[in-house]
């Protein structure tokens, strides 16, 4: 019955979707008040019906009712109740139907915050964001519907994957989805300046907390994913430069150039062309990680995945919104407003050699996700991109950035000399050099990668530091929340730096053969395995091996890695022992048993330098965003009565 | 030519050396890191160039795995049915490395025909879950890279 | 007028390369199953209700049929069941089940419940053959063609779509046979 009701609950949504995307789109263009003002309305409507329908999939799940085929495939009796919860979206049906609630509730975010904004303008805004809706709703109902029945129904279902019963994974879908839906917002307000026949910085600076927001939860998102498969998968690294990895940094990196040209188009009306192209393209790029995913048309070893229909609806899908999109910039984009011209040497160049080499960053993983795909139908073979590919190419279009980054703040928009930037910076440049090499002979991590990365590091977070206290001295009311956050962010940034610098030059591995009582030496420490027992969990029973960390001597630590085999599925997974700490991480992972008699196990060991400031900077990042986002200069005026006379203005011209 | 027109000049001038410049860099960089995928019976058929490294991929033969006593360093033969080569490597097998199933090694061909490889990734068959975790649960036994 | 249309240009570039890749994409899964166009190794299995008499692959040379994967320990094998079903009516030719890693009583009980749709059964409880099948997983279907000739597999359940697939693959294959 509750499947049967769900279903209903998503066609209502898909109808109300419907009528939003068509009828104020139409108010707007005929400027009928009553109209526009049904998009309100229909958004908190179909935001109900995609929440009604997200519950009655959580009941089946809560109640198990294995007669739903999807809570069959993912759930069974023993499953405690918070990851039956959670395994709402723990497979493709569920996890579309949680996206079309995120999208449900970014639109009714926009509806309900965005009130004083001309009528017509945010009637396009809803009207775009509901076109969306429509895509994904009919994506869910035609290709992927979690509430098919499977009649008569298991007795138990299948195991709940193992490595997703587990808070970090828990957590890390549900933030990555917000931000690529987050984007949509971006999309929305873009293609609504596109439709009102005049892009100028006003809905610019509206945007612009929504695709911070969005960019926010898009990097928690991909650092959580990060630490997760660090501590999880037991081979000890961060990132991996898979397909399904880029697919979520590509609308990163757009959307970080978006932020930064926004913040242009918005002060100075500079180059407000490209902003709507980056705006359409980080939307883009988050649907075409959908489809690089969800297709099969890259990792084919998903063989149960890959879904070719699936696929073809994602392509079409991307086809109306990128194309129609692309299509309507290039009939409108003549009529974008220039702003004023900026010499060379301006804060506008740097904000724009920003967006220059993030958008060829993105464009490079982008050509090195798809070139196997090229390769192939070129009849030149089965390749793939090995991962130092991405590595170089990434170090070489983010030094310029590090290397220019702090100048930003201090530079003037329009015109400025070159000296006068430069020249309050040079202590702290001169500080930065000098202290990073001071810290790699402290640390004793004497390599090129490891000094360079601590120079760029200390360069962003002092020469942020710096612009943040020659701003306290000269404004007597303390610096806007937006400043305060882009300063806190670029610090990120150093950290996350020297995070990557020191765990990519200084790791300690071994991978070594233990029997009991045998030690092994890495780094000053003495790791001795004492015994391996056998230890049961709820649905799982283990190998535990149960380490004595010494230092000099000294006890550090206890540690105890485990080698689990979950009953239902049969599945090992690998349990790491971590010690965490600011400065090191030690990790010992099992691997297997490689002589029953003498209980031997091959273990493998890492001692990673700084590797939390790989994750502290990213979560800077996220706060700086969020900070700068809530920012007093975006919040709307309630009385913004001028906006009526705009919008009829607007409305004309369409 | 007005100081206008030479700005621009100068603009583009630099925009396309940046561009070539870069798409020169990138075509190496691709070309330098391309790894073929291979079976064992592309090594019967076709002279591979030595020096190269490759992804051999294929199933673990039944029977096959061998481990020294005393260190980490095991050998198995990896099969696609018609063909099979042996394979050599010292360190952690993924957890669902197992015999009769996938496994994708990265290496080289030594010159007796002995597959010396630097990674193990064993491939992994799931019913559905997501793209984000099905490709972490392929990572759990793949350090690096993707499974074709 | 060219640097507006350029980002369409470039799009239409990416979706085209999408496209093809698409469609490819069946090909490049070749890979993933080695043995597609080559012939299905011989091997001999006893048969899961006589398990007195044994069953050779090469005992149906000459003719087109389909060897279905499945466990009765397998979810998605419960998915498929009907659409094997459908599959065996609709098709012609034999539907063999290969019965890989179960236990006879399981296996059995499975089938009283849900239904024996296939001609028969050929068990491998240790796995053997499976390996030099080049089976990763249940369920999994092999096309073979009348010369002994594997010239498909589809890895994963069965469903509408892939049945119509399925079925369009076996009546080119009967053709190629007839002519």
């Amino acid at each position: 019955m509750i499947a049967e009701l769900g279903q209903v609950f998503l066609s209502l949504a898909l109808i109300l979707a419907l009528v939003l995307s068509t009828v104020p789109l139409y108010g707007a263009y005929k400027n009928r008040p009553a109209l526009m003002a049904m998009a309100h309305t229909l958004v908190i409507g179909h935001f109900v019906f995609a929440l009604a329908a997200y519950t009655a999939l959580s009941i089946a799940f809560f109640n198990h009712d294995f007669t739903v085929t999807y809570v069959a495939t993912n759930s069974n009796l023993l499953l405690p109740w918070y990851y039956r919860l959670s395994a709402v979206w723990g497979g493709h049906e569920g996890s579309l139907l949680l996206w079309i609630l995120m999208l449900a509730g970014w639109m009714l975010l926009v509806s309900l915050l965005s009130r004083s904004l001309p009528r017509a303008f945010i009637a396009r805004v809803l009207a775009v964001m509901g076109m969306i809706s429509v895509g994904f709703l009919l994506f869910t109902l035609l290709t992927s519907n979690p509430f098919d029945r499977l009649i008569p129904g298991p007795l138990d279902g299948q195991d709940l994957n193992p490595l997703l019963q587990d808070p970090g994974m828990i957590f890390h879908p549900p933030l990555l989805y917000m931000g690529y839906v987050g984007f949509a917002v971006a999309f929305g307000f873009a293609i609504a300046g596109l439709l009102g026949g005049r892009v100028e910085s006003q809905w610019v600076k509206w945007s612009r907390p929504w695709t911070l927001m969005a960019w926010a939860f898009l990097t928690v998102g991909i650092a959580l994913g990060s630490w997760w498969a660090y501590y999880e998968l037991g081979w000890g690294g961060w990132w991996f430069w898979d397909p399904v990895e880029n697919a979520s940094f590509i609308p990163w990196l757009i959307g970080t150039a978006l932020i930064h040209s926004q913040a242009v188009t918005e002060k100075r009306g500079a180059f407000p062309a490209w902003t709507v192209l980056l705006a359409i393209a980080a939307f883009s790029m988050s649907l075409l990680g959908t489809f690089l995913v969800r297709s099969g048309v890259l990792t084919s070893v998903h063989a149960f995945a890959n879904d070719p229909e699936r696929g073809m609806f994602i392509l079409g899908f991307m086809i109306v919104v990128t194309g129609g999109a692309l299509v309507l910039y290039a009939l409108r984009a003549p009529r974008i407003m220039t702003g004023k011209g900026f010499d060379f040497m301006s804060r506008e160049t740097l904000l724009l050699l920003n967006n220059v080499f993030f958008a060829v960053s993105a464009a490079m993983v982008l050509l090195g996700t798809l070139y196997p795909l090229i390769i192939d139908m070129m009849g030149w073979g089965q390749i793939s991109v090995g991962p130092p590919y991405f590595g170089a190419m990434f170090v070489l279009l983010m030094t310029p950035i590090v290397v220019l980054m702090p100048l930003g703040p201090f530079s003037r928009w329009g015109k400025d000399q070159l000296l006068r930037v430069v020249y309050p910076l040079l202590g702290s440049l001169a500080l930065s050099l000098v202290a990073a090499l001071i810290i790699v002979a402290l640390l004793d991590a004497w390599s090129a990668r490891a000094i360079t990365g601590w120079m760029g590091g200390l360069w962003l977070i002092l020469g942020s530091l710096h612009y943040l206290f020659d701003r306290k001295k000269t404004s007597r009311f303390g610096l806007p929340r937006h400043q305060l956050g882009m300063i806190m962010a670029h610090a990120g940034v150093g950290v996350f730096i020297i995070g990557v610098a020191m765990v990519e030059s200084a790791t300690y591995e071994r991978d070594v053969r233990l029997t009991p009582s045998e030690s092994v030496s890495i780094a000053g420490y003495e790791f001795t395995l004492q015994e391996v027992v056998s230890v049961k969990g709820q649905n799982w029973i283990a190998d535990e091996a149960r380490f004595a960390i010494t230092k000099d001597g000294e006890l550090v630590q206890e540690m105890a890695p485990q080698k689990r085999l979950y009953h239902r599925s049969g599945q090992t997974m690998t349990q790491v022992a971590l010690r965490p700490g600011v400065f090191k991480d030690l990790y010992i992972a099992m691997g297997e048993e490689l002589d029953a008699q003498s209980n031997a196990w091959s273990i493998r060991i890492h001692i990673k330098p700084f590797i939390r400031w790989i994750w502290g900077g990213a979560l800077l990042l996220a706060l700086g965003a969020t900070l700068a986002a809530t920012d007093r200069r975006y919040r709307l005026k309630q009385k913004q009565s001028a906006s009526d006379g705009l919008s009829t203005s607007a409305a004309s011209i369409t | 030519m007005t100081p206008r027109r030479r700005k621009r000049l100068t603009a583009v001038a630099l925009l396309v050396l940046g561009v070539g410049t870069a798409a020169a860099i990138t075509m190496t960089a691709l070309q330098d890191n391309m790894l073929y995928f291979i079976a064992p019976s592309d090594i019967q058929t076709s002279e591979l160039p030595p020096e190269r490294n490759f992804r051999l991929g294929g199933l673990v033969e039944a029977g096959s795995i061998q481990r020294d006593p005393n260190s980490l360093a095991v050998v198995f033969t990896v099969t696609d049915g018609a063909h099979s080569v042996p394979v050599t490597y010292a360190g952690i097998l993924p957890d669902l490395f197992r015999e009769g199933q996938g496994v994708i090694a990265q290496g080289r061909l030594d010159e007796n025909g002995m597959f010396q490889a630097r990674e193990v990734l064993a491939r992994h068959d799931e019913t559905y879950m997501p793209p984000e975790v099905a490709s972490a649960l392929e990572r759990a036994g793949a350090p690096h890279g993707v499974l074709e | 007028m060219i640097r507006l249309l350029l980002p369409l240009i470039v799009f239409g570039g990416l979706v085209g390369l999408l496209l093809i890749g698409m469609q490819t994409a069946e090909e490049r899964k070749i890979v993933a199953s080695p043995l597609v166009g080559r012939p299905i190794p011989n091997f001999e299995l006893p048969r899961l209700h006589e398990p007195n008499i044994s069953t050779s692959t090469a005992d149906r040379l000459g003719e087109v049929w389909v060897l279905n994967v499945w466990g009765s320990w397998c979810q998605s094998c419960r998915i498929e069941h009907p659409y094997v079903g459908r599959l065996a009516e609709e098709s012609g030719v034999p539907v063999v089940g290969f019965n890989w890693k179960d236990e006879q009583a399981d296996a059995k009980r499975w089938l009283s419940q849900f239904g024996d749709v296939w001609a028969y059964h050929m068990v491998d409880f240790e796995g053997r053959s499976a390996i030099d099948l080049g089976v990763y997983g249940a369920p999994e279907t092999f096309l073979i063609d009348q010369r002994g000739i594997i010239r498909h597999k589809h890895i994963g359940p069965i469903d509408e779509s892939v049945l119509r697939d399925l079925l369009a693959r076996i009546d080119r294959l009967k053709q190629e046979a007839s002519s």
